[in-house]
């Protein structure tokens, strides 16, 4: 853990510990900005906003957002949820691992893509969906798909 | 004078390339010298049709679509910016027999003006129920929204005014308004539109919530999974700040509004209103007991309205027309309209506003076109992922909360997605289950321990392993979850399971009519 993420997380601390409720949008800073939710950060929000550690570690771990570990540089999101299984994600979810050669909550051998399963991104009426980092993809075939995960890995 | 050109901003159209037809039409524009004025505007909710755009005509406005990035240059070279001949031609948008046909109260503006101007908002009618809520005592705006019959569009349905006048009456030194923007249910996205394309609407019906009730401060909680909305309602909130609809001084009443928008983290069961406030106050979104009513105690212990985004989007228009005006729609005890989702595997999926009465058949087979595969849509889920999966034969059955409650379903939060003959109702009973235990809050044991003995059960049905004996059990299952857990969550994933198995026998194993 390098002193400078220490800085960058104390100063969204600073930033943050007056605002009501402030837990959640300080993680999602800290996150935003590092990419992921450092265990050690955890002491020095607990003791910011008077919470016990495994407060924090509890929240942390409570949200599917929320990572506790880095990421590979971008993070593709294929949606399980009913109307994109309608429309096929269950075969094209099969076709994204065994491309990858990663399960969900992995990451591919060359860090450029972890794969995650999100439940519902709100394009329902374009599905199967998926979203590389926060772009939504609608439609998407064994050819976009490709595509996504070419792009992704800057070829 | 500059042509006016309108490209979605909606994330649906930009999932289908939106960004790049109108980077593109600002090319080929500068590239011919032409000037045009581009308008990011919402979606009109066509989406077969997206990247659906328009351009302003001496005759109206004239849509083109489905536009790929490729099409632009051609469009250009058949003088669309005039309304000119094109495969793609759609004709006069207001024409459109598919937007004839619906009746767009809540929706009244989305895909029509540019979302985050309170100028265009305000020439379309916008801010005239505010307008006219400053002039009235917080029990005359509760009363004309209960005179509405507006309920929870959330999907629980429970009447608007009456969770208001709960509030007015409590008193408390500090009051909330909360939107509940965690649209989480599968096939709905009728939120997400109302915040992408006219989240002024919201902003206003917040704030008219505020005068009603005497609260100061609002909070819109709105779902991760929606960075394009997080982007289009900071923008509007900060512009509605700008133009004095939002501080201080509420166009120079001297009341008080402040709005912000905070995000959830990707978890289900934060829809659920007490989860929801358990974690804008920092926590970990576990259920609360009820009582006490978020009503009475609700976020930071203060009485609290929780309302969904389509709710609060809908009270301008009560506020601005009179309760009975809003009243006149709809049947029986559900008033007013509902913004119906159409997804899955559907021809033209999009969003339907429609008044309540509308049966499931017109909006699958008139609006919906059929399935998108061609094959004969097999079962429907309406409601999201606790909603109950329908056969052909309750088709015909009205889009109305008690008709829907009188067949073991529900509406929901209005959305419906449909499957063709290749879907396997077991496997849907079985991600029923495992939806459930993977959001699960944790906090009762019908639900934490039952969705995932559910998904075991499931998997020996599937494997046709003590067959008779797992039917009963996983009934059994489902009536303890039913009537046992603490919220929807687990109190309603029974309803995708056991319609499947009621009305699908033949996919368990069982005889056609046979009910085990």
């Amino acid at each position: 853990m390098s002193d400078e993420i220490l800085v960058d997380i104390d100063q969204h601390i600073e930033a943050h510990v007056n605002v009501p409720g402030a837990l959640m949008p300080l993680l999602h800073a800290i996150q935003d900005d590092v990419g992921y939710v450092p265990e050690i950060s955890y002491s020095r929000i607990a003791k910011a906003l008077n919470l016990s550690v495994a407060e924090v570690h509890g929240v942390v771990t409570f949200y599917h957002h929320f990572r506790t570990h880095a990421p590979g540089k971008h993070i593709l999101q294929i949606c399980r949820a009913e109307s994109c299984q309608a429309m096929g994600s269950e075969a094209l979810e099969a076709y994204v691992k065994k491309t990858l050669g990663v399960d969900y909550h992995q990451t591919t051998a060359d860090g450029a893509i972890t794969l995650e399963p999100v439940y519902c991104l709100g394009n329902c009426a374009c599905s199967p969906a998926a979203s590389i980092d926060d772009q939504v993809c609608g439609r998407v075939d064994v050819e976009r798909v490709n595509e996504i995960i070419a792009e992704a890995r800057g070829a | 004078m500059a042509i006016t050109i309108y490209v979605p901003r909606d994330s649906s159209a930009l999932s289908l390339g939106a960004n790049r037809v109108a980077a593109n039409i600002q090319a080929e524009a500068d590239k011919s010298g032409v000037e045009i004025h581009l308008i990011r505007n919402g979606s009109r909710g066509l989406f077969w049709l997206e990247t659906m755009v328009e351009v302003r005509t001496s005759k109206g406005r004239v849509a083109y679509g489905p536009v790929m990035p490729k099409d632009v240059a051609s469009l250009f070279d058949a003088d669309f910016i005039n309304g000119g001949a094109h495969p793609l031609h759609l004709g006069l948008t207001d024409e459109m027999a598919w937007l004839k046909k619906q009746e767009r109260l809540t929706f009244a503006r989305v895909g029509i003006t540019d979302p985050v101007s309170v100028e265009d908002y305000v020439a379309h009618d916008g801010f005239k129920g505010l307008k006219n809520a400053l002039t009235k005592s917080g029990a005359e705006i509760v009363k004309e929204v209960t005179d509405s019959g507006l309920r929870g569009r959330g999907g629980a349905a429970f009447p608007t005014g009456i969770k208001w006048n709960t509030v007015l009456n409590a008193p408390a030194d500090q009051k909330y308004i909360v939107c509940n923007a965690d649209e989480g249910d599968s096939g709905t996205y009728s939120d997400r539109m109302i915040m992408e394309g006219d989240p002024l609407v919201l902003v206003e019906g917040m704030t008219i919530a505020g005068l009603a009730v005497g609260a100061t401060q609002g909070y819109i909680y709105l779902r991760s999974e929606y960075p394009d909305a997080l982007v289009t309602l900071n923008e509007a909130i900060a512009n509605a700040y700008q133009a004095g609809y939002l501080g201080e001084d509420i166009c120079g009443s001297g009341q008080c509004f402040h709005l912000e928008v905070r995000r959830a983290a990707g978890a289900y069961v934060c829809g659920e209103e007490t989860s929801l406030l358990e974690s804008l106050e920092g926590k970990r979104g576990v259920v609360r007991f009820k009582p006490p009513l978020p009503a009475i105690e609700g976020l930071f212990g203060k009485p609290t309205v929780v309302n969904n985004v389509i709710s609060l989007a809908t009270v301008p228009i009560v506020l601005d027309k009179g309760g009975k005006f809003y009243q006149d729609f709809g049947m029986g005890r559900s008033r007013g309209t509902l913004p119906i989702q159409l997804a899955g595997n559907i021809k033209q999926c999009g969003l339907v506003e429609k008044a309540f009465g509308v049966t499931l058949r017109e909006l699958l087979y008139d609006f919906g076109g059929g399935s998108a595969s061609g094959k004969p849509i097999r079962a429907v889920q309406v409601g999201g992922p606790l909603g109950a999966y329908l056969p052909e034969s309750q088709f015909d059955t009205p889009l109305d909360y008690e008709k829907f409650s009188e067949i073991w379903a529900v509406l929901g939060h209005g959305g419906i997605v449909a499957f063709d003959d290749t879907v396997d109702m077991a496997k849907m009973a079985r991600y029923a289950f495992e939806f459930c235990a993977i959001e699960s809050c944790g906090k009762c044991t019908p639900c934490r321990i039952g969705s995932t003995r559910g998904v075991e059960v499931m998997d020996k049905i599937i494997a046709k392993q003590d067959h008779a004996k797992n039917i009963t059990l996983v009934r059994d299952l489902s009536d303890t979850m039913l009537n046992g857990s603490l919220c929807a969550l687990g109190g309603m994933t029974p309803y995708p399971v056991l319609s499947a198995i009621n009305h699908f026998p033949e996919d368990f194993g069982l005889k056609k009519g046979q009910v085990a």
